[in-house]
């Protein structure tokens, strides 16, 4: 392998992948870019997953903790009362007060049996991070895996709703779809009970459906908004308020079974006809007549087609992978391959790294916290996360797994994450200390980086007082810093 | 933080990262004589400033070879005289009470037999007891308490080893179990780490040099506590900076001491302190190289009061993997050097003295005409402790302990 192919290949990790383990230079070896078309045909199943529930069993066992905890809670409050009425005549010396007290005692005895019940949500969510941090430890190259994190991201929910069914979300929506086309994985996210949650359309109904007028009640215009915004035209593609109304009305119905009513299916995706809007809708000047979830459905495969979804979508893979500033010219490669495929997204991922422009750029993105922190964790060549130090560390640094704070998920740009640097800095810090006594900082540079690492880092990382200093200089450098 | 903590219990101890093991019955080391040895080894990384730490005021060429950066009987601060000849940074008043009072002694002019420059090297050096780097599966201390169970001289079910802090150190590393227990609050990076970074970012990313630099900033006002410190939402901290470097060498030390001391603990233990490679504005006087020793000296007291009656029998060995240039540098600092010092204290010490074969600070004199030069192999000094103090038999430490070292024999008087 010649120098410059060597530094191709450190490019291609960490630009394109998780960055370098072990091996993983050499695995890349003279063809970078066709080492990263490979990754694509690798099996993307997390094998291990199988002993993780699905999303909707995930979402019926809090609901079932749910329940249990209120029983509970009733039990305890009533038996409290029950006690308090038995001893009443012995302690009436001041009734209202000590009726205050009675009450205080009940309350607090239910809340504790309510506490008893523990939320299996947390653990769920935990076993989920760990599997999915791992098969980016995992990976040899890990371009795939950078794909499932852009598409989770692109296609946010927040744990902080939906703790239990964050993982299997992931699993279910974004990883099984992301590398086929645009339409299919835009379908199954948006049909996700996780996204239906997190974007309120479960209690949204039609103003002249069943539901509607029963309850008066009506609609919500949140998911509607957010496709068409975040999701796929892109903000100020055309589209209008009425448009967003219309569409909102054509997702009335979208829910889920409500887990109380039915155990074997609850959690999982229905349609509920007594909450759609009946009747046809107009969305961006096209007449949508279809009945039920179909119309839901048409409307999304258009968006899916449209010409603004094509450029979205590449201008916002460039700019993660890129460059915060894409090139253009990349751009509309990209978008060309996504129109022309019928926006195969396999093959806009391979128009992407076949380009030269994709690799043109100096290393000048600042890597999130999620990519710096694997990266670490990947140059030791370890290949298992404590979930809880590890969701903890990313928390820290302001990415907390499956928790951004709006639906547009965590941002891109080196603006956003420039100032973490000094937080970055304490947990590369107790990280290097952990590892001081089994990681040695000139083997890193050697195996992980194949020596392709400046000077100065090599110089600093040389004169440093201890391996533990080394190794967090190493961690904080640009070159690990940046891709 | 502080040390007047509860004790963790044993499931706290089994958190955390290295060789962990139960721990139960006391081991009886030195039992048949009556004795209970407990052998404590601290290690200062980064290869402290022996002549900065213990001035020789009386050589004639002190002044002359450091300039205003001397320290001397009538500084500001004084250093604190310890015999006609050496005075102890004025940082160090705990040192120099124990020294007064026989119970700490300081070898000058030490060095293992490592002659080369880098810290890594000279530290596997140091830890492993062995003449060359790079062989370091096991330290000397570990090897030590081995020995000691296999000629049956402890306890096998009670020998124990103790290490400090997420990493044991390489010197009780080995086939002796060893037990960890790890401070909760670990150190933020320190200002030596943090200078290091920014001037790696400023030759290579000037906009990271910015943030960063704007941090330290921060720090340095003492507002932000350490404005991405992880630890630094509990109000019981410490402020950052040197307070916090304080707190955390007396805590680890400290607690260190307390297991030492309980009749079914371990009965040797190992720790490190970071932060002693002082190649800018070393400040011995009143900086960075003083404030450390400010901490080491508090971390001293924090074992001499947590060892309780066990202080008795008790012995420090702070060790450093070489010294630094005998000459101040360009940048007020002092660069990777050779000879140096090493700290003995213990209620079991026979102390009072500084010894050393002093070379002299004369160019014609120093190593490579820059380095105080080492007249003193430091295995002899660890090989005393170990034969006198813990009982270990000669041959074993000539063989086992410090592989090849039959020619370096153990000094001996060190402990009373």
């Amino acid at each position: 392998m010649t120098n410059s192919a060597k530094a191709e290949a450190v490019l291609a990790l960490h630009r394109f992948g998780m960055g370098p383990r072990p091996g993983s230079i050499a695995a890349v070896g003279t063809d970078p870019r066709g080492a990263l078309i490979a990754d694509l045909d690798r099996p993307l199943t997390l094998t291990a997953a199988a002993v993780l529930p699905t999303s909707a069993k995930a979402y019926r066992t809090v609901a079932d903790a749910n329940a249990r905890r209120a029983a509970r809670a009733k039990q305890a409050q009533q038996q409290a009362k029950r006690q308090q009425t038995a001893s009443a005549p012995t302690m009436s010396e001041d009734q209202t007060q000590g009726q205050g007290a009675d009450k205080d005692a009940a309350e607090m005895a239910a809340k504790q049996a309510a506490e008893a019940v523990p939320d299996p949500g947390r653990p769920i969510y935990l076993q989920e991070a760990k599997l999915r941090t791992e098969a980016a430890l995992a990976a040899e190259i890990g371009f795939a895996e950078r794909l499932v994190w852009f598409w989770s991201n692109h296609f946010c929910i927040s744990a902080n709703k939906i703790q239990s069914m964050s993982g299997a979300y992931e699993r279910e929506a974004v990883r099984a779809n992301m590398l086929g086309r645009f339409v299919d994985l835009l379908l199954a996210v948006e049909g996700h009970p996780a996204m239906l949650f997190y974007l309120d359309n479960l209690g949204s109904m039609g103003a002249n459906s069943i539901a509607g007028i029963n309850r008066s009640r009506g609609l919500n215009e949140n998911i509607a908004r957010e496709i068409m915004e975040l999701h796929t035209l892109g903000v100020r593609a055309g589209y209008t308020q009425d448009d967003v109304i219309s569409f909102a009305n054509v997702l009335t119905g979208w829910t889920l079974v409500p887990p109380g009513d039915n155990p074997e299916h609850g959690g999982e995706f229905t349609f509920n006809p007594r909450l759609h809007e009946p009747g046809g809708q107009t969305v961006l000047g096209k007449r949508y007549e279809q009945e039920d979830a179909e119309q839901g459905r048409a409307v999304l495969r258009d968006l899916a087609a449209h010409p603004a979804t094509a450029t979205h979508i590449a201008t916002k893979l460039a700019r993660h992978f890129v460059a915060d500033e894409p090139p253009p010219v990349l751009i509309e490669q990209m978008a060309k391959t996504f129109r022309d495929t019928e926006g195969d997204l396999k093959q806009v991922a391979i128009a992407m790294v076949s380009s030269d422009e994709a690799w043109r750029r100096p290393p000048s993105k600042l890597k999130r916290p999620s990519e710096w922190g694997v990266g670490m964790v990947r140059a030791t060549g370890a290949t298992t996360v404590d979930p809880v130090r590890f969701t903890g560390g990313l928390e820290l640094l302001g990415e907390a797994l499956w928790r951004p704070s709006a639906p547009k998920g965590y941002p891109d740009d080196e603006a956003s994450w420039i100032d973490g640097v000094g937080r970055r800095l304490d947990i590369a810090n107790n990280f290097a200390e952990r590892l001081a006594g089994t990681a040695d900082p000139q083997a890193i540079i050697e195996d992980v980086f194949a020596s392709e690492i400046s000077p100065e880092v090599k110089q600093a990382v040389g004169r440093a007082e201890s391996r533990q200093q080394a190794l967090a200089l190493l961690f904080m450098s640009a070159d690990f810093q940046r891709r | 933080m502080g040390f007047d903590h509860h004790l963790p219990t044993r499931r706290e101890l089994l958190v955390g990262s290295g060789a962990l093991f139960a721990w139960s019955q006391m081991p009886r080391i030195a039992r048949a004589e009556g004795r209970d040895p407990r052998l404590l080894v601290i290690v200062l990384r980064g290869a402290l400033d022996g002549l900065g730490a213990v001035a020789p005021v009386g050589d004639p060429d002190w002044i002359s070879l450091r300039g205003d950066r001397a320290l001397v009987l009538d500084g500001k601060p004084p250093a604190l005289p310890l015999d006609a000849f050496f005075a102890l940074n004025p940082a160090m008043p705990n040192l120099h009470r124990l020294y007064k009072s026989g119970k700490a002694a300081i070898v000058h002019a030490a060095a293992t037999p490592y002659r080369e420059r880098s810290h890594f090297d000279g530290q596997d050096v140091l830890e492993s007891g062995l003449v060359k780097p790079g062989m370091t599966s096991s330290g000397w201390l570990n090897r030590a308490l081995l020995a000691l169970e296999s000629s049956g001289r402890v306890d096998p079910r009670g020998s124990r080893a103790l290490g400090i802090g997420s990493v044991t150190p390489l010197v009780v590393r080995g086939s002796a179990p060893v037990m960890t227990w790890v401070p909760q609050r670990l150190l933020p990076a320190s200002e030596d780490t943090q200078n290091r970074l920014l001037d790696l970012y400023q030759h290579t990313d000037p906009k990271l040099a910015t943030v960063l630099q704007a941090r330290m900033r921060l720090a340095s006002l003492g507002g932000a506590p350490g404005a991405g410190d992880p630890m630094s939402d509990d109000p019981t901290l410490p402020p950052p900076g040197i307070a916090r470097v304080r707190a955390y060498f007396a805590e680890a030390a400290g607690t260190a001491a307390r297991y030492l001391a309980k009749p079914d603990g371990p009965r040797v233990g190992a720790m490190g302190f970071v932060g002693w490679d002082t190649h800018i504005a070393e400040g011995a006087a009143s900086g960075q190289l003083y404030n450390l020793l400010g901490a080491l000296d508090g971390a001293f007291a924090a074992i001499e009061s947590n060892m309780g009656e066990a202080w008795r029998e008790t012995a420090v060995a702070v060790v450093t993997e070489f010294g630094r240039t005998a000459r101040i540098n360009g940048t007020q600092g002092t660069d990777h050097g050779t000879g140096t010092v090493a700290f003995l204290i213990g209620g079991g010490l026979n102390g009072g003295r500084v010894i050393a074969d002093w070379p002299g600070l004369k160019p014609a004199q120093l190593f490579e005409d820059r380095d105080l030069k080492p007249t003193t192999d430091l295995r002899a000094v660890l090989k005393g402790l170990l034969r006198d103090h813990l009982r270990v038999e000669e041959k074993v430490l000539a063989e086992a302990v410090f592989p090849g070292s039959a020619d370096v024999k153990p000094m001996g008087g060190l402990v009373g």
